[in-house]
């Protein structure tokens, strides 16, 4: 019964769905306000259909009813709770349905944020909302419904890949999608803007907030996956440049590049066709890489779909979204007034440099996914395009990019003093300049190419700090007068400040855990003792252990730093009896940044495990950058400035910044 | 500011042509190995059926193992752990150079699919030579008396 009412409500929630897609569109032609307020109910109501639908599949799934065919495959009656709500978008059709359900939940949001949307806008966006969730509810009826029953029910489930029994699961993919699915706000209000043919600053503040929110849900998701990846599949390998994470990757570039360029749109009312281009690509590449992932068209631990009329389905609504969106785009771009001239050197000039490095790395990224099956489909040849491609051509787009990066703020809108900016910057070139000798001096003859990388790094870091430290006359005031002015500038300074921030201190990471892991694969009887970067690390024992739906092969290690004790480490290795799969839990140690990684092989006929160790220096600023940056984002969220649809003149909040 | 971003586009396209000729890597079966006398040395990506009895352990982790593709086999050398999804018998991708005995050196070994298919190379690389039967299909996929997904599925 439940399985029928979820299936039931998806239905209505397309109807819902195609009246949202149609009639306030009509009401906006006609300057209906009653047609076009439609748009505002049924957003709603799909949101409350498409819960339900959700509801219905989380509840099939905790109840264990495996008459469903979705509920067999990818659970089993004694896995933990937490695994059977997760399980629910583990797997193609039931992460599809998470995949509409945040859109409706979008369109929800919107419905309820944008009363102070002007009518037409809001309609035409939510109906281009509703085009979206058409053809994905479409999808998921046709070629994907969760609800299917089975005429015979087992009796047993036969459980979810075991790889992603794990909490990651809980948080990865709904955060991914948020963020994905964030950038069809975007999308919608650019379409809406290209269909009225009329755009201006408010449009920007409008869509920015909703950016934003989409952008960091994208950087929690990216980071929390490589995360993942880091600690369950048992290499320490933290991004692989596999194509399932290029996919992700593309629409954060660009998301990040719409992100500034509609603060230069709602400041200097500038950059405005641009801006809708990048609104539209962002959301383009969200969509890609749903079918990227969702098509299984790419060999990857992601593809769990191997279904062709699924790929094709979805290659159509890609196709055609992304081309009626970019026919209407040259139809109708030249219709929108441009305004706001700048002075290449300029915050505006700064901003459009970082759109522009930003949008080509992630073209270099799209290349390195799309060639190989281009080349395939062209030639029948197979190759792979791996690690070593992109960093020759993504790596050295991010050096301009980080370079010019802590000038950007520092300049002046309309006409900047490049010389000035300099001269601010003076302590944080010459911090780097200091960080890049010190490291060459300590590695001593290595490449120069780490220390050089962190000098970047420290450039950024201290060259954002510098940015608050103007603004707020720290140094030039009395400290108290400094303080004061520092909480009085707008919370977008300081979230800027921390998203740079996050930048640079991911940097670091990467250099430091690319350039200085350690890691040593040895064979290990219990008694024996590994050293690797200092630390002892001695094998107790080996033992067994039962969990509830696997058995597990669980090694002791006790670690010690100089003959101190500093701590446990237990990796295991567990096997999973419903799917004869194993899985490798790696166990890890932190040490301030740096972590001690250990992970199981086999174990040999004469009792000795093969195990895989790895001391990797200041790996966490990896993915504590990330959070940096989210933090930066929620702080210009908090922004009044920034308020979700609250369209007020900025005035009061520009008198508290300082004078450039 | 046209011609800034110009000369971005220049140097980005000039980044990609060179890292597509130095840094691609292809994919080869045993069989094209066989026909197409790749120079030891060369990095290239081998995929095939790992030969059901031919690996080997041997000391310090060292193991050896033959990949086949049903009309040619491939010793493979590997020093390291070898994947969870590793199984004789199972589709594995390896990426490494030949040596001059014609060994394949592996630094990599690859099991990235999970066990209900095939790595994708392997599967289209052995329905092209005509080398694949509803077996190998099969060999990943649950034992036959389980009822099958979908099958008398209702709508």
């Amino acid at each position: 019964m439940i399985a029928e009412i979820g299936h039931y409500a998806l239905v209505l929630a397309l109807a819902l769905a195609l009246v949202q897609s149609t009639v306030p569109m009509v009401g906006a032609r006609l300057h209906d306000p009653v047609l076009m307020n439609v748009a505002r109910s049924t957003a709603l109501a799909q949101l409350l259909f498409v819960g339900l639908s959700f509801l219905a599949l989380v509840l099939l799934y905790v109840t264990s009813d495996f008459s469903v065919a979705n509920v067999y495959e990818n659970s089993h009656s004694l896995k933990p709770l937490i695994y059977k709500i997760t399980g629910v978008w583990g797997n193609h059709e039931g992460s599809m349905l998470l995949w509409v359900s945040i859109l409706a939940l979008f369109g929800g949001l919107v419905a309820i944020f944008g009363r102070n949307l002007p009518l037409t806008l809001r309609a035409n966006a939510l109906a281009v909302q509703g085009w979206v969730a058409t053809a994905f509810y479409l999808f998921i009826l046709l070629t994907s419904n969760p609800f299917l029953r089975l005429a015979n029910p087992p009796m047993e489930g036969r459980d979810l890949n075991p790889v992603l029994q794990d909490p990651g699961l809980a948080i990865h993919p709904p955060m991914l999608y948020l963020g994905y699915v964030g950038f069809s706000i975007s999308f919608s209000f650019a379409i809406a803007a290209l269909i009225e043919g009329r755009i201006d600053a408010a449009w920007a503040r409008w869509v920015r907030p909703w950016t934003l929110v989409a952008w960091m849900f994208l950087t929690l998701g990216i980071a929390m996956g490589s995360y993942w990846a880091y600690y369950e599949l048992g290499w320490g390998g933290w991004w692989f440049w596999d194509p399932v994470e290029n996919a992700s990757l593309m629409p954060w570039l660009a998301g990040t590049a719409l992100l500034h360029s509609a603060v230069v749109m709602e400041k200097r009312n500038a950059l405005k066709v641009w801006t809708v281009l990048l609104a539209i690509l962002t959301f383009s590449l969200s969509l890609l890489g749903t079918f990227l992932v969702r098509s299984g068209v790419l060999t990857s631990v992601h593809a769990f779909a191997t279904d062709p009329t699924r790929g094709v389905f979805i290659l159509m609504i890609l196709c055609i979204f992304i081309g009626g969106s970019l026919s209407l785009y040259a139809w109708r771009a030249s219709s929108l007034k441009q305004g706001g001239l700048f002075a290449p050197i300029s915050r505006e000039g700064a901003l459009v440099l970082n759109n522009l490095l930003l949008t080509t790395a992630c073209a270099t990224v799209f290349i390195g996914t799309l060639y190989p099956l281009g080349l395939e489909v062209l030639t029948g040849e197979r190759i792979s395009v791996g690690a070593p491609f992109f960093n020759l051509t993504f790596a050295p787009l991010f050096v301009p990019l980080l370079l010019a990066l802590p000038f950007g703020p520092l300049l002046a809108w309309k006409r900047g003093d490049l010389l000035g900016a300099a001269q601010r910057l003076y302590a944080a070139g010459i911090t780097a300049l200091v960080a890049v000798a010190v490291l060459w001096a300590w590695v001593r003859g290595g490449s120069a190419f780490a220390p050089l990388a962190i000098g970047l790094a420290v450039f950024v870091i201290v060259g954002s700090l510098t940015d608050i430290a103007e603004r707020s006359m720290l140094f030039r005031m009395p400290l108290g007068i400094a303080l004061r002015r520092a909480r009085g500038l707008p919370r977008a300074a300081w979230g800027t400040m921390f998203a740079h921030l996050g930048v640079g201190a991911a940097l670091i990471g990467i250099v430091c855990e690319s350039t200085w892991n350690t890691e040593l694969i040895s064979t290990l009887k219990p008694g024996d003792v590994a050293k690797i970067a200092g630390y002892e690390l001695k094998l107790d024992d080996l033992g067994q252990r039962q969990g509830p739906n696997f058995g597990e092969m669980v090694a002791r290690f006790t670690v010690s730093e100089s003959g101190k004790v500093i701590g446990t480490m237990t990796p295991s290795k567990r096997s999973f009896a419903a799917r004869a799969m194993s899985t490798t839990e790696a166990a890890l140690l932190s040490r301030g940044f740096s972590q001690l990684y250990i992970s199981l092989g086999d174990t040999a006929a004469s009792g000795a495990i093969a195990v895989r160790i790895y001391h990797k220096p200041m790996v966490l600023l990896i993915w504590l950058g990330p959070l940096l940056m989210a933090f930066g984002g929620l702080l210009s969220l908090s922004d009044r400035r920034l308020r979700v649809g609250a369209p007020k003149p900025a005035r009061a909040a520009r008198a508290l910044q300082a004078a450039e | 500011m046209i011609g800034g971003a110009l000369v971005v586009l220049a140097i980005a396209v000039g980044l990609v042509l060179n890292a597509l000729r130095d840094s691609i890597v292809f994919f080869s079966t045993p069989q094209m190995v066989a026909e197409k006398q790749i120079p030891a040395g060369k990095r290239f990506r081998l995929g095939g059926l790992v030969e059901p009895g031919s690996l080997v352990r041997g000391d310090h982790l060292a193991v050896t193992f033959k990949i086949s593709d049903g009309s040619n086999t491939l010793p493979v050398a590997y020093k390291g752990i070898l994947p969870d999804l590793f199984r004789e018998g199972q589709g594995v991708v390896a990426e490494g150079a030949l040596d001059n005995a014609g060994v394949f050196k592996a630094d990599t070994v690859l099991a990235k699919h999970d066990e209900t298919y095939m790595p994708k190379e392997v599967a289209d690389a052995l329905k092209k030579q005509g080398h694949w039967k509803d077996d190998y299909e099969k060999a990943g996929k649950k034992p036959a008396d389980e009822p099958r997904p979908m099958q008398g599925a209702s709508r």
